[in-house]
This record gives C-alpha cells, sequence and structure tokens, in this order.
C-alpha cells in the first residue's frame, strides 16, 4: 500500500501522521476527563503505528508511471477486507445482543458489558463498519469502471479509506466507555463528528473530481446514487451534530437543538441515514453489479433515473413517521405519513427494475450464487419499502411502535436488502480485484446464501410475531375496562421469540463466517488467470495512443 | 411571537413546497422522457456490460 504512493506522498503520509499523533498527545495530556484522555491515547497510538507502516516503505523504489495508466484497485482492496472484519464483529456483538435479550444474565457484571453500551456498539459495527467499508469499496471501484478513469488522487483515496475507520474506531471504543451523545446513529460526540467531517469533505471532493475525469459523456446512475450518498450524509451529519462542547479539552458536548425541534432534527437525520446511507449507496452498488453479473443492461434505464429523483426528493420529507403521537405538530406527522407512502413509489420503481432485469436469466440465477444474494436483496427492499410505507401511517404505527415489529422492519432491510446486496457485490469484486476467476469456493458462497437466507427469515418472522402479539397485549382490556396484561406478562411471551432470533442470527453470522473465509483464501490462493492483455485499463490510455 | 413562526412554517411547508415538489417531479418526467434521450440511455445502459475489464 505504501509502495504505490511516490516519496514526496510518503513524506506527506508521514507529516499528516505526525500531526495526527501530536493531536492525540495533546489530547491525553492536556484532557479534562479520563475518556478524553483515553481516545487521545487511541489516536496517538494508531499514527504511530501507521508511521512504522509508512517508514518501512519509505525506501521502496518509486512506483512506475505507467501506474497512473491504470486503474487503482488497492483501496479498495483493503476496504474489502475491512469490510468482512466489520462484519464478523458487528453480526457477533449483534448475537450477543439478541442473546442477552433472551438471558439478560448472559453478560459479564460490568457496566461496559450492559445492554446500552453494547447495542450501539453492534448498530454503528454494522451500518458504518460493514456497510460503510462496503460503500467506500464498491463506490472506488464503480466510479472508475463508469468513468474510464482512474481516481483522482493518489493519496486521498487512503485519507477517505483509514480516516473513515478511525471514525469507526473512535465510535466504537467509546460507548463501552460511556461516551454517547444519546443520538440513535450519531452517537459519537463532538471531537469525533469533526473528524468525520474532513474525512467525508475529502470523500466528496474525490468523488466529485473522479466524475469530472470522466471519458464517458453520460454519468451512468450507479454513481449518481452514490453521490447522493455522499452529499447527504455530509449534510445530515453536519447539521444533527451542532453541538458546544464543555470544553477544548471534554469529551462531553451539548447539542444546539432542544424540545421537540431536537426530536425532529435526529429523526430527520435518522430517517435519512436509513434512506441515503442504508439505501442510495446500496442502490447505486444494485445498479452496477446487477446488471454486469447478470449480463443484461438494466430493464429500463428511464425508470432509475425516476426512481433517483424520486427517492432523493421525498425520503427528506418522511422523518417525521418516526415522531407520531408526540409533541410535534400534527400536520407535520401527516406530512411524514403522507411522504412515506408516494415513497412506495420510487422504491418498487427500483425494485421492479431490477427483478425485471433478471426476467430471461433466470438460468443464471439458479446457477450463481452471487446473483441469487442481489435477486434476494431486491425483493427484500421490495418488502421492507412496501412494509415501512404500511408502518408509517398513523394507525398502523401505534400498533408497531415501541414494538419488535420495528426490529422486524429494520433487519429486513438490514440484513435482506443491505447485507445481502453487499455480500452479492463482494463475492462480483474480490476475484476481479485479485486477478482471480471465481472465488475461491462456489460451494462455500452456496453455503453462505443458504444460511444466510434462513437466518434472515428466522430473525424477521420471529421478530413479526413477536412485535405484533406485543403490541396487541399492550392494548387488550379486559371487560372492567384496565390493561389485561401486565408488562413482564408480554416480556415472557416474547421470550420464545427471542430465543428463536439469536439462532437466526447465528446462522447469519456462521455464513458471514464461511464469506470471510473464502475472501480470504480467494486473496491467498495463487493466480488462477493472467490479465488479459489490454484488459482492465481506464479509456485514457486508448486515447494517448 | 412563537405563533406566527409556526404559522410562517406552515404556509412554506404546505404552499412552496408543493408547487416545488410539482415542479420537480414534471422536471424530471420531462428529462426523462425527452426524445432525445433515449440513445444516450442505451448507450449507458449497455455501457456496463462491455465486458466489465475491456475499457
Ligand atoms: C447476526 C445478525 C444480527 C443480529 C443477531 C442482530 C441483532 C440485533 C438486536 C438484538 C438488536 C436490538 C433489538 C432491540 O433493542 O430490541 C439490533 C438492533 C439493530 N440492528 Fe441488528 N442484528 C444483526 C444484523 C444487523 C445488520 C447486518 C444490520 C445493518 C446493516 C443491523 C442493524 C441494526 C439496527 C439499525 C438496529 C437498531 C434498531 C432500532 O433501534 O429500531 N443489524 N440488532
Ligand atoms: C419506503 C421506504 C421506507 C419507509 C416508508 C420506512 C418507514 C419506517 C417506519 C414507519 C419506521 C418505524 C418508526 C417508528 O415507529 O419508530 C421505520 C423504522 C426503521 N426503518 Fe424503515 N422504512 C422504509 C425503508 C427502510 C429500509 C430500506 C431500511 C433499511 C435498512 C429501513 C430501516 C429502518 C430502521 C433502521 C428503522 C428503525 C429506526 C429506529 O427507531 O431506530 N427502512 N421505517
Amino acid at each position: 500500500m505504501v509502495a504505490k504512493l511516490t516519496r514526496a506522498e510518503r513524506q506527506f503520509a508521514l507529516i499528516l501522521l505526525g500531526l495526527m499523533a501530536l493531536c492525540g498527545l495533546v489530547m491525553a495530556a492536556g484532557a479534562n476527563d479520563d475518556l478524553f484522555a483515553l481516545h487521545g491515547g487511541l489516536i496517538l497510538a494508531v499514527a504511530v503505528g501507521l508511521s512504522f507502516l509508512v517508514i518501512s516503505g519509505l525506501d521502496a523504489p518509486e512506483p512506475p508511471p505507467e501506474r497512473l495508466a491504470e486503474y487503482y484497485d488497492a483501496p479498495s482492496r483493503v476496504a474489502i477486507v475491512l469490510t468482512m472484519g466489520w462484519a464478523l464483529f458487528g453480526l457477533a456483538v449483534g448475537d450477543w445482543v439478541a442473546w442477552m435479550l433472551a438471558y439478560p444474565h448472559l453478560t459479564v457484571d460490568a457496566a461496559w458489558a450492559s445492554f446500552g453500551r453494547i447495542r450501539p456498539m453492534h448498530t454503528t459495527g454494522v451500518i458504518f463498519g460493514f456497510g460503510g467499508n462496503a460503500l467506500i469499496a464498491t463506490s472506488f471501484h464503480v466510479v472508475q469502471r463508469t468513468c474510464r478513469t482512474r481516481l483522482a488522487g493518489q493519496f486521498s483515496p487512503w485519507f477517505v479509506l483509514l480516516g473513515y475507520n478511525l471514525f469507526c474506531l473512535l465510535a466504537v471504543s467509546g460507548y463501552p466507555l460511556g461516551i454517547t451523545q444519546s443520538k440513535e446513529y450519531a452517537e459519537p460526540e463532538w471531537y469525533v463528528d469533526l473528524w468525520l467531517c474532513v474525512v467525508w469533505v475529502t470523500y466528496l471532493v474525490l468523488y466529485l473530481r473522479t466524475l469530472a475525469q470522466r471519458r464517458e459523456p453520460h454519468i451512468y446512475v450507479a454513481n449518481w446514487y452514490y453521490l447522493a450518498f455522499i452529499v447527504v450524509v455530509a449534510m445530515l451529519h453536519i447539521v444533527n451534530n451542532i453541538a458546544m462542547p464543555v470544553a477544548w479539552n471534554h469529551s462531553r458536548a451539548y447539542s444546539a437543538f432542544a424540545g421537540v425541534q431536537d426530536a425532529m432534527t435526529q429523526w430527520w437525520y435518522g430517517h435519512n441515514a436509513v434512506a441515503f446511507f442504508l439505501t442510495a449507496g446500496f442502490l447505486g452498488m444494485m445498479y452496477y453489479y446487477l446488471p454486469v453479473r447478470a449480463q443484461r443492461p438494466i430493464f429500463s434505464y428511464r425508470m432509475s433515473i425516476i426512481s433517483f429523483w424520486g427517492i432523493t426528493f421525498m425520503y427528506m420529507w418522511a422523518g417525521s413517521h418516526h415522531l407520531h403521537y408526540t409533541a410535534l405538530p400534527h400536520w407535520v406527522q401527516t406530512l411524514g405519513m403522507t411522504f412515506s407512502l408516494v415513497l412506495l413509489v420510487p422504491s418498487w420503481g427500483s425494485a421492479a427494475n431490477a427483478l425485471l432485469t433478471l426476467n430471461g436469466a433466470w438460468h443464471r440465477v439458479r446457477d450463481d450464487a452471487t446473483l441469487r444474494f442481489m435477486m434476494v436483496a431486491a425483493i427484500f427492499y421490495g418488502l421492507t419499502t412496501f412494509e415501512g410505507s404500511f408502518m408509517a401511517i398513523r394507525a398502523v404505527n401505534s400498533l408497531s411502535h415501541y414494538t419488535d415489529w420495528t426490529i422486524g422492519h429494520v433487519h429486513a432491510g438490514a440484513l435482506g436488502w443491505v447485507a445481502f446486496i453487499s455480500f452479492g457485490a463482494l463475492y462480483s469484486l474480490t476475484p476481479a480485484l485479485w486477478g482471480r476467476q471465481r472465488m475461491h469456493s462456489a460451494w462455500a458462497v452456496e453455503a453462505h446464501f443458504w444460511l444466510a437466507l434462513a437466518g434472515t427469515l428466522i430473525y424477521v418472522f420471529s421478530m413479526w410475531n413477536s412485535g405484533v402479539i406485543q403490541g396487541l397485549m399492550w392494548r387488550t382490556y379486559d371487560s372492567g375496562g384496565t390493561l389485561a396484561y401486565s408488562f413482564i406478562d408480554t416480556v415472557v411471551a416474547m421470550h420464545p421469540y427471542y430465543i428463536a432470533r439469536a439462532v437466526g442470527g447465528a446462522l447469519f453470522l456462521a455464513g458471514a463466517g464461511i464469506g470471510a473465509w473464502n475472501v480470504w483464501m480467494t486473496i491467498r490462493s495463487p493466480d488462477t488467470v493472467s490479465q488479459p492483455a489490454g484488459g482492465d485499463r481506464p479509456l485514457t490510455i486508448l486515447a494517448g495512443e | 411571537m412563537p405563533e406566527t413562526g409556526h404559522a410562517l412554517t406552515l404556509l412554506f411547508a404546505k404552499g412552496f413546497g408543493l408547487f416545488y415538489l410539482l415542479a420537480l417531479s414534471v422536471g424530471t418526467l420531462i428529462y426523462a422522457f425527452w426524445p432525445g434521450s433515449g440513445k444516450r440511455f442505451d448507450h449507458a445502459a449497455k455501457s456496463v456490460l462491455r465486458g466489465e475489464d475491456q475499457p
């Protein structure tokens, strides 16, 4: 990785790492609270570790100038490994949380291991660690191939990738220590947020500059989705995290918002994090890898564009469906509900577009587990968005809110859609980037597919059952007009479903374990094919000939 | 005068919001169905298939 940089770039990397180490040192030494000092120490340690890496490669020969005529895939390769690492971590913690809900004693008697602290380790680990790295890996690959040009930076892709993973590390290490600003999916404190801002703006500039250098007249639709993901996440992140630190050397900060405004800002953020982090970026993935894998152009390019603008502009208004029956003005709730219903149109537009693309290639779907991952993803995407629109109706929400139904909806989207499309994309990408013809073991892909599907179905069905039972028990009155069940009755009724969910999660985790092994073996196994001459290169080289 | 703030927001959301989204939908549809764009879109849709690895 260091060998790909020029000497000057390596020196620049060292200067940045020096600054980072200094930052960590100042945080650790000048801290006003122990938690801040611990994070300072962590930053220092990461900077020192990376410096060793750079120093060890400092004297490597300069990379050949011809590399600039090739695609720049080294960052994507590292991102793939990180993706699988975060997947194992995030899913394992998730399954631990699941077992803990079934058997509350399955934890150690320490504050760090309490439910409230390891739950955000799960959500951050899977959404930002697993999902985010998958998005970075694929977005770098897709933007280069569809624009037929090399990434517009040598050093910045590394800055984005490693900087982003530092963000994830600081976030996940902060929760067990008790560092959180208590906003769901935006838990990290002010200094970690500021760092993500810097990384994200670099990502945006890198992406825009690469698009500007494209050799194709039209920007392929997958890039629109990736770009929407990058732009909107920047906007959401900045607004929702406006806060005033207690002091420059203290980990705690107070939000600029209060009361119902705070709730609205948080769920404008939270819902659009779902829309642009867990949806738009992964749609970009789908619009590239699914047609390529099926060897058929997308069914309707027009429909993909209409869906794009529909999703981009309507999701923005739907956040208030998270706040039905609250102090939020009634008309704002109605607005969110209406937009959620209309959202079904562009959502199904994309799901149908994907399935219609496969229509005529069903033999491929049958034979190729990788393509099957993507097909299942499209189905679950359709299912989850239908369910979401339904749950956004105020009367339905009065039953589903606070229950496991929401958790079922979340994981239909997270497992069935996000994880399935990611694994499908990774199984296409990994052999391509390491110059292999296919994954190390086709059998392992098949096994992963069935474990993941079984795990998802068990998870989702048990949560649907449990959620509806819970919701109904909470609203059942006896003839005297009082509640028929006490809260603990509903907890007892949940128990079997919680066990089922944890078993489903274990299957899903086992599948991902097999996947990680397969990716690793594909990387390690010797070259089976040599790259075709004049093969995978940007168009620049042809233009120059 | 918090009342005015609320009333203004309401007017903005129900007035401007409506027309801006209508305009946006019409704009998107015009862009997507503009007669000349069909060929460009076909080209784009097929462009990703030219053998993933061949420029
Ligand atoms: C092995 C697979 C998984 C298991 C066993 C699992 C388990 C859990 C559990 C037990 C909870 C807490 C539920 C509660 O508080 O009642 C949870 C929450 C959550 N998980 Fe997972 N999870 C898994 C995979 C994933 C993946 C892959 C994603 C995202 C890509 C994800 C995203 C979330 C989110 C967003 C929440 C918070 C939901 C909410 O607050 O409504 N999970 N998960
Ligand atoms: C048209 C699309 C969608 C609509 C209208 C929608 C609507 C909803 C609604 C009404 C809730 C429950 C809010 C509550 O009662 O608290 C919810 C929760 C949630 N949805 Fe969706 N959804 C959609 C698609 C998706 C997708 C594709 C995902 C992908 C993973 C997803 C992830 C989530 C998450 C993580 C939550 C839990 C938020 C929390 O309380 O922590 N949704 N959604």
